[in-house]
């Protein structure tokens, strides 16, 4: 189904089951322990074999000499991988490094061998006596010496986008504007830090291989195991049904995928590979820390006259960018703007996309300075935001934005968190030893549209079984899948069936970028009406006036079961949506109102976040309970990134030194009290015949910013550096005592 | 991890005396520390001594007024006995500010004594470490050092001591009581326990090898009011930058001792005296010498601002 123009009414309009708070379909598998991750795979891949990967233990440079008897004389050990004997590799289209390094190590912990046993302590143990000689190269670790040296990509920002933009005299504009800021703030590396570590299970039958894997994408993961292995894609099959977390970091095939395949080939029996906890860091993909310089002019009036952000992050040779201007050229009004990103090149491990990447780091920085120039101004914070709102793409006022009711979440955020109560002047309110500070940000992440398939079957009990490979991270795809399912075939939640994360079904968009949810129903969506179509026609019903409902084809006083038309085969329909230019003439963005309040101890600065509420405005919300638990989920995300979530780099031997869950501290239950969150009523039909769009990442989009602005309402001292810990301000709080 | 021996002692003594024999052997409470280095290869014992079933897990009044905790009492029970909670409430707050409630329904008094620095260069086996490693260098000196210690440091190692209980005993004057391989019984005062890292900081305290740990004893109570203040990124779960425990007299005397700026719990009895003249000079004498890290030099000033917020809240 092509979607090309703005959807009219159509049957997800009911609202019957798409809209209801339904809670996850999948739900009982997970709290009893019965959802098959891809580490357990006993039932299909049994006699699996352990492999245990052994990591670079320098940063750059190369290996002089690997000797790998010891580890292959040790007890339980069936085979020993490396570059030397894996065989010819290629690099994936979405990796920067190699996934098995030698002679040439790019980064640390990158993986040098596999070692595979029969049992895993077995394997671990053997893993210890790999022996390996290294002549270190230097490298560059340290973004702030390297920026000097960054460049502008070829590439552009890696998304089609470009490096660079500029709209009018930036810089004329500035130096007249009356009021200026010109700041530089930065954002440190991060870790997804998901729950279940990168894992896989391989098995091959001849020349064809099964990975069953913890992967987002199973299309690209597919592509591009086929692609490192030199194999054709139809002999690689992914299975990926419930995944543990994921937040971009499992949007690739890694080590564990391609160690396992190549375990599993060197074993001549089925391998499983995890990638321990303390590898995970360094081994895998994080998102690059930025220092970003952004000058905001405006009128006396508030309204923005100039506004300018730069950004500098590092990556490997052959890397991306860190996108953190994006939302800058779209966010507020200001006829004079440019945005710039610039990349370094560092040897620390591969940078890639985490959660909301580009405007994550980006609202951290962008909303800071939005609320400095706020109090410069002497303009309320949400005043501030309202007064430069645009209905207009600002580079390129051709394009209006489909729906974008950024004011409102505003107006109701700051009338539901009671910012009447916010004080302008910061350090002013004190609870006891607390000191108190509200603060406030925008969230902005723009809706991405992907083309996704799926497959439909109705079988002769009126059940419905909906088939695609897309992924289920955690989300909550069984559920709204479901949901989709159900309104359109007018049959009950309990009719149908979801099978997921299996390459073998219909090619769907996967997860990320906060596409998945309105992408894949619209697959779904899309299936559905091709079987709508096939039910009408082979019960004599016209399918333009035939009503789906309670289990019945109805049209005029005709009423037939569903499943009638089914007969004894059942009937099928595959279809996938694709779509048209609507996303180019229109801009198509989320937005969020987000609210904090902080108290900070005053005596020994530690800081607390209090309440938190979020209005969002995303498009049609499929489940609002799923939808909450992404937001809310988000926004506890967005708290680790203001407080405490840092990589910390060794800027000497080139690694992530806290590269385990207690050196990398994320928030506990403790740090997260009460969250609230809001959405507003909202379709949009220019997105898809959903009407959705996606709020994974919206949720986390302008949190941190939020968090430190009410720190700094609460303390009065500016930190432009995250994260906020306490010996960044303590010096600065009011005397003890 | 590597292959191991096992054994269950049955007493104190055979334990000592097992373990005295057996070369590359380690005792094992609840295994919550010992377990995961053994996974990390950072331990690697060749044989285990199991002494959860030598019947020290009791809590018991002394002679002289005061409580003997058995060596295998759980961090759990041990925080809240009654007499722990009434007469010794430093030392049960110190325990529940420490890691989970599932750790600590596991932990044990000695184990929680015995428990390894957190240190992260000392979890990475490449990098250099000569706790880990003796004489292969200090990685942490010149890298990541937030966490690391500010006082009694030596240019062989920066590391601290992590546990939050044992920082609270110090300042109860706990005496630790050892079983020696012979079946000869000592004690050691707290104080004497934990070592400073000096060129051995691989030595970490005074046990001698095979010496078990049987019991700690406090002494009688001495009142006051007791705080335990752990300051931390997080609100829970994660190590103290800095902690502090107290008991502070009416009279305005009192005992402090610090948690996460030493390879020891730090307390210096002389500083005691500057109590009533304040958090400053009673800072200015408990971290002289102090040779903070650019890294962590953030704790001085959180240890005096900490103090001054466990002073003042007795006086309002
Ligand atoms: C995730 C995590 C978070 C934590 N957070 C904190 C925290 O915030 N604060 C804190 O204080 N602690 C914390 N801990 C540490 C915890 O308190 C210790 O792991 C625990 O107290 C160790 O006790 P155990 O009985 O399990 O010791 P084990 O692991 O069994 O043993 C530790 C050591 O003691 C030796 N040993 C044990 N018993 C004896 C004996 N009777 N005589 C002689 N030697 C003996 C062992 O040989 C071993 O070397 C945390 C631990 C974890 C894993
Ligand atoms: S500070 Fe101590 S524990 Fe840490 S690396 Fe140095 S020697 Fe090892």
């Amino acid at each position: 189904m092509k979607f090309d123009t703005p959807a009219a009414d159509n049957p997800i309009d009911q609202l019957k089951i798409i809209g209801q708070p339904v809670s996850r379909i999948d739900g009982p598998l997970k709290t009893t322990g019965t959802a098959p991750y891809a580490y357990e795979r006993h039932d299909v891949a049994p006699n699996a074999a352990h492999g245990f990967v052994v990591g670079a233990t320098i940063a750059r440079g190369r290996i002089t000499a690997l000797d790998t008897s010891a580890a292959e004389a040790a007890p339980g050990v069936v085979a020993v991988v490396t570059a030397a004997n894996a065989g010819p590799l290629k690099k994936g289209n979405n990796n920067t490094a190699l996934l098995l390094a030698g002679p040439e190590v790019e980064h640390y912990h990158q993986a040098v061998a596999l070692v595979v046993a029969d049992t895993f302590e077995q394997a671990r143990a053997a893993a210890a006596l790999v022996k390996v000689d290294y002549a270190p190269a230097e490298g560059a670790f340290d973004l702030a010496k390297a920026m000097d040296g960054a460049v502008r990509p070829e590439k552009g920002d890696g998304m089609g986008g470009a490096a660079d933009t500029a709209v009018g005299d930036f810089h004329g504009a500035f130096a007249a504007a009356p009021v200026r800021l010109d700041a530089t703030y930065s954002t440190p590396d991060q870790t997804h830090a998901m729950m279940e570590p990168y894992a896989s299970t391989a098995a091959w039958d001849g020349d064809r291989l099964t990975v069953w894997t913890s992967n987002q994408m199973i299309e690209w993961g597919r592509s591009d195991l086929a692609r490192m292995l030199g194999l054709p894609k139809d002999r690689v099959r992914l299975i990926s049904p419930y995944i543990g977390g994921g937040f971009g970091g499992k949007l690739f095939i890694r080590a564990d995928a391609l160690l396992a395949a190549l375990g599993a080939r060197a074993a001549g029996r089925p391998v499983k590979v995890a990638l321990h906890r303390p590898l995970i860091v360094n081994n895998t993909t994080h998102r690059p820390a930025t220092i970003q310089r952004i000058r905001i002019g405006a009128g006396r009036d508030g309204r923005i006259t100039a506004i300018g952000h730069k950004s500098w992050s590092g990556d490997l040779p052959g890397g991306g960018l860190e996108t953190a201007v994006n939302q800058t050229r779209l966010l507020y009004a200001g006829a004079h703007r440019l945005t710039a990103m610039r990349l370094a090149t560092l040897h620390l491990p591969e940078g890639n996309a985490m959660r909301a990447p580009g405007e994550a780091p980006g609202l951290m920085a962008l909303e800071i300075a939005m609320d400095e120039m706020a109090e410069k101004l002497g303009i309320d914070p949400v005043e501030f935001r309202v007064l430069n709102d645009t209905e207009r793409d600002p580079e390129n006022p051709d394009r209006p934005f489909s729906q974008r009711q950024l004011v409102a979440c505003l107006r109701l955020g700051a009338e539901r968190f009671g910012w009447s109560r916010h004080n302008p002047k910061p350090g002013q309110v004190r609870e006891g030893d607390q000191l108190i500070g509200m603060g406030m940000a925008v969230g902005f992440r723009n809706n991405l549209l992907m083309k996704s398939g799926a497959r439909v079957r109705l079988d002769a009990e009126g059940r419905v079984t909906v088939e695609t490979a897309m992924t289920d991270i955690g989300t909550g795809s069984y559920t709204i899948l479901a949901q989709t399912a159900a309104e359109m075939m007018g049959v009950g939640l309990d009719k149908v069936r979801v099978v997921l994360g299996d390459s073998s079904l219909p090619a769907s968009c996967g997860s990320g970028g906060q596409w998945g949810a309105n992408n894949a129903t619209s697959g779904v969506y899309a299936a559905c009406m091709k079987l709508r179509e096939e039910v009408a026609r082979t019960l004599g019903f016209n399918s333009k006036e035939a009503v789906f409902a309670d289990g019945e084809v109805r049209a005029g006083n005709r009423a037939v079961p569903l499943a009638q038309a089914a007969g004894a085969e059942g009937l099928t329909a595959e279809d996938t949506i694709e779509y048209g230019d609507l996303a180019k003439r229109y801009q198509q963005s989320t937005f969020a109102g987000h609210f904090v309040e902080m108290a900070v101890d005053a005596a020994t600065g530690e800081a607390r976040v209090r309440r938190m509420l979020a209005v969002c405005a995303a498009g049609r919300i499929l489940n609002p309970k799923t939808a909450r638990s992404q937001v809310i989920g988000a926004m506890t995300m967005g708290v680790g990134a203001a407080l405490f979530e840092e990589l910390a780099v060794d800027t000497r031997h080139g690694f992530f030194v806290n590269h385990d869950l207690a050196g990398y501290e994320v928030p506990v239950h403790a740090d997260i009290p009460h969250q609230e969150v809001i959405f507003l009523d909202e379709t949009d039909p220019t997105s898809s015949p959903m009407k959705a769009k996606g709020v994974g990442e919206l949720g986390l989009c302008g949190v941190g910013a939020a968090v430190a602005n009410a720190l700094y309402n609460a303390t009065g001292v500016r930190v432009r550096d995250y994260p906020i810990t306490l010996d960044k301000y303590i010096h600065r709080l009011p005397e003890v005592g | 991890m590597k292959p191991f021996t096992y054994e269950r002692a049955l007493t104190p003594a055979a334990a000592a005396g097992a373990a005295a024999a057996t070369p590359g052997a380690r005792f094992i409470a609840g295994g919550t520390n010992l377990l995961d280095l053994m996974k990390l290869q950072i331990e690697t014992p060749a044989h285990l001594i199991d002494v959860n079933g030598l019947g020290l897990d009791r809590i018991e009044a002394t002679d002289d007024g005061g409580l003997r905790i058995g060596a295998l009492v759980r961090n759990t029970d041990l925080a809240a006995d009654a007499r722990v909670r009434r007469d010794y409430p430093v030392l049960s707050r110190a325990l529940l500010a420490g890691a989970s409630a599932q750790l600590r329904n596991k932990a044990t008094t000695a184990g929680n004594l015995l428990q390894r620095t957190r240190c992260p260069y000392f979890y990475d086996p490449a990098q250099a470490c000569n706790k880990r490693a003796p004489g292969s260098g200090c990685a942490a000196l010149g890298g990541y050092s937030r966490q690391l210690a500010v006082i009694g440091v030596s240019e062989a190692c920066i590391a601290t001591h992590p546990s939050d209980m044992a920082v609270a005993m110090r300042a109860l004057d706990a005496v630790v009581e050892t079983v020696q391989p012979t079946g000869t019984t000592r004690k050691i005062a707290i104080a004497d326990f934990h070592r400073l890292p000096g060129d051995t900081p691989h030595i970490e305290t005074a046990l001698e090898p095979g010496e078990l740990i049987s019991a700690v004893t406090l002494p009688k109570p001495v009142g006051g009011r007791q705080v335990y203040r752990k300051v931390r990124d997080r609100a829970s779960y994660a190590f103290a930058l800095v902690s502090v425990a107290a008991l502070v007299q009416e009279d305005g005397t009192g005992r402090i001792a610090l948690g996460g700026v030493a390879h020891k719990p730090w307390r210096v009895e002389a500083a005691e005296a500057e109590l009533p003249r304040g958090a400053k000079a009673v800072t200015e004498r408990l971290l002289a010498g102090a040779k903070p890290t650019p890294d962590n030099a953030f704790k001085v000033t959180l240890v005096e601002r900490t103090l001054g917020a466990v002073l003042a809240d007795g006086r309002n």
